[in-house]
């Protein structure tokens, strides 16, 4: 018997596709998203687009708010360190959260090294613009990626973006021969190991979610057939008007991706979804998704 | 072409939630063809249906948004081969026994006399991998992984087990620990085949959907859907 082995760690990423995972702040969020059918919560003590409006220092959230939404639903519940914060990470470890994430969307601790994740046995999922960044995150022990798009905006556009480059970065290798490999690996700043087995298999190694500025069904159904895994929604249900029927529809949504009959009943009177933002309108400086390196 | 001219038996794989893709590379990888099942109509025409890993509580909300509960239970009770991996051993177990949480979270298929626990095992942080001793499949040993894994704690006396776990002390928990059973044409596991390259599992319920899946299968799908 092995416990938290890589196989465990990547398979209950397994477990989440197909699924929406929820961000919450409190166990009474949590339990809505549960009986709205999410797959997992975030929980943390600001989603991202009060971190984005109030600023200053985002860090890990309380212990202790993070235990009681654990103690609140039945469904795997996750948790945000600061990049290269292995403290943080360790804290959380020792809480017992399912699935840590080394996010962007909190203020980075290091400016140039991500936590080793091998080193610990709660497994890690870690944001990524495109696929060399994904490969290093997974060289590092990432056990599931999420493109990072561009949190607390509510625009998907950046999503998409994220995703399309992870895509296309994964048909150019599969279409390579295997001299070509190792100048590509120099290119994406990516292990070459890694180049040459998605190379060979045309897929990511781990499960690869969507994230950043998805807040409808058609968002989220968007990302589905762009070949996201699955989804992570964090402002754009509790800050949305009616977030019980929004979160219903966009787990239907992300299921049913492939069937615009159903997305167009599961989008109909939905109330105001959150408010978002222009990219335009976001200065270089507080982007979150070009933390990381 | 040889392969093309005989005919390939469709599985149903319920694709809600979860490691359904998995599961239909496995079943395509023995020879059946898999069928993605989301909506009632996909039923048409297949002769079992694998309910896969994923969370119980999401997929059940799923089934019962699309009318997939009362169709999938009315086939099962007339004879429709079924074979649940995790959440899906949750969903068509008859007894969910859970200490810290309300059971309306999980509208179970109740269809297999068992009663389960949800998590049985703890958190991720417990989630393991065993060599397991499953004589129908054969002698040599299955390399099973569990994850945030339910455990079979009773069997009614139809059920048949299959499978337990050799070593009950490194998981703190008393008694024998059954982690997979069938009764008739429903097979459940609380592991997850369909993470390995190992196909005996995959092989043994399509025998049993061979078994089962009688002509008359169709004529009963076609009339609920």
């Amino acid at each position: 018997m092995e416990k938290s082995t890589y196989s465990t760690k990547k398979g209950l990423a397994q477990m989440l596709k197909g699924g929406v995972i929820m961000d919450v702040v409190t166990p009474e969020q949590a339990k809505i998203a549960e009986d709205a059918g999410a797959v997992a919560v975030m929980a943390l003590e600001r989603v991202p687009a009060d971190i984005r409006a109030q600023g200053g220092v985002a860090r890990m959230s309380d212990p202790g708010m993070i235990l009681k939404i654990m103690e609140a639903v039945s469904i795997p519940v996750m948790a945000k360190v600061r990049i290269g914060h292995i403290v943080e990470a360790q804290i959380l470890e020792e809480i017992g959260v399912d699935y840590i994430d080394e996010s962007e969307v909190l203020t980075p601790a290091d400016t140039k090294h991500h936590i080793n994740k091998h080193q610990f046995r709660v497994p890690f999922v870690c944001g990524a613009r495109d696929l060399g960044e994904a490969l290093r995150r997974i060289a590092e022990g990432a056990a599931m990626i999420r493109t990072k798009g561009e949190a607390g905006t509510g625009n998907v556009v950046e999503a998409v973006f994220h995703m399309r480059t992870v895509m296309d970065e994964i048909r150019k290798l599969s279409s390579m021969s295997k001299d070509e490999l190792m100048a590509e690996a120099k290119n994406l700043g990516a292990p070459y190991e890694l180049i040459t087995e998605v190379g060979v298999t045309g897929r990511l190694p781990v499960v690869n979610f969507a994230a950043g500025g998805i807040a409808s069904p058609a968002d989220a159904a968007l990302m589905m057939q762009l070949g996201a895994d699955g989804i992570f929604v964090g402002s754009g249900i509790f800050k949305s008007e009616n977030p019980l029927k929004r979160a219903k529809a966009m787990v239907e949504a992300t299921t049913h991706f492939n069937n615009p009959k159903v997305l167009a009943e599961v989008s109909k009177d939905l109330g105001e979804a959150m408010h978002g933002l222009e990219l335009s309108e976001i200065k270089e400086k507080d982007r979150l998704a070009v933390r990381g390196w | 072409m040889i392969a093309e001219m005989k005919k390939r038996q469709p599985i149903g794989i319920l694709a809600l939630q979860g490691s359904f893709l998995e599961h239909a590379l496995a079943v395509e990888k023995t020879g059946a063809q898999a069928v993605l099942v989301r909506l009632p109509k996909d039923l048409e025409g297949v002769k079992g249906l694998i309910i896969p890993g994923g969370e119980s509580t999401t997929i059940s909300k799923l089934l019962d948004a699309y009318n997939l509960t009362d169709i999938i239970r009315n086939l099962a009770l007339r004879g429709f081969p079924l074979y649940g991996t995790c959440a899906g051993m949750i969903l068509l177990s008859k007894k969910i026994e859970n200490s810290n949480a309300d059971l309306s979270r999980v509208n179970s298929l109740s269809l297999i006399d068992i009663t389960i626990r949800r998590n049985a095992f703890g958190r991720q942080l417990e989630s393991f991998e065993e060599e397991l001793d499953m004589p129908v499949i054969g002698k040599r040993p299955f390399h099973a992984i569990f994850i945030r894994a339910p455990l079979i704690l009773q069997v009614g006396s139809s059920v048949r087990i299959l499978a337990s776990l050799k070593d009950n002390s490194q998981h703190n928990l008393q008694g024998k620990q059954i982690v997979a059973v069938e009764q008739g044409a429903i097979l459940v596991t609380a592991f997850h085949p369909e993470l390995t390259d190992d196909l005996r599992i995959h092989r043994y319920f399509l025998e049993k959907v061979k078994k089962y899946a009688r002509q008359k299968n169709d004529l009963i799908v076609n009339s609920f859907i």
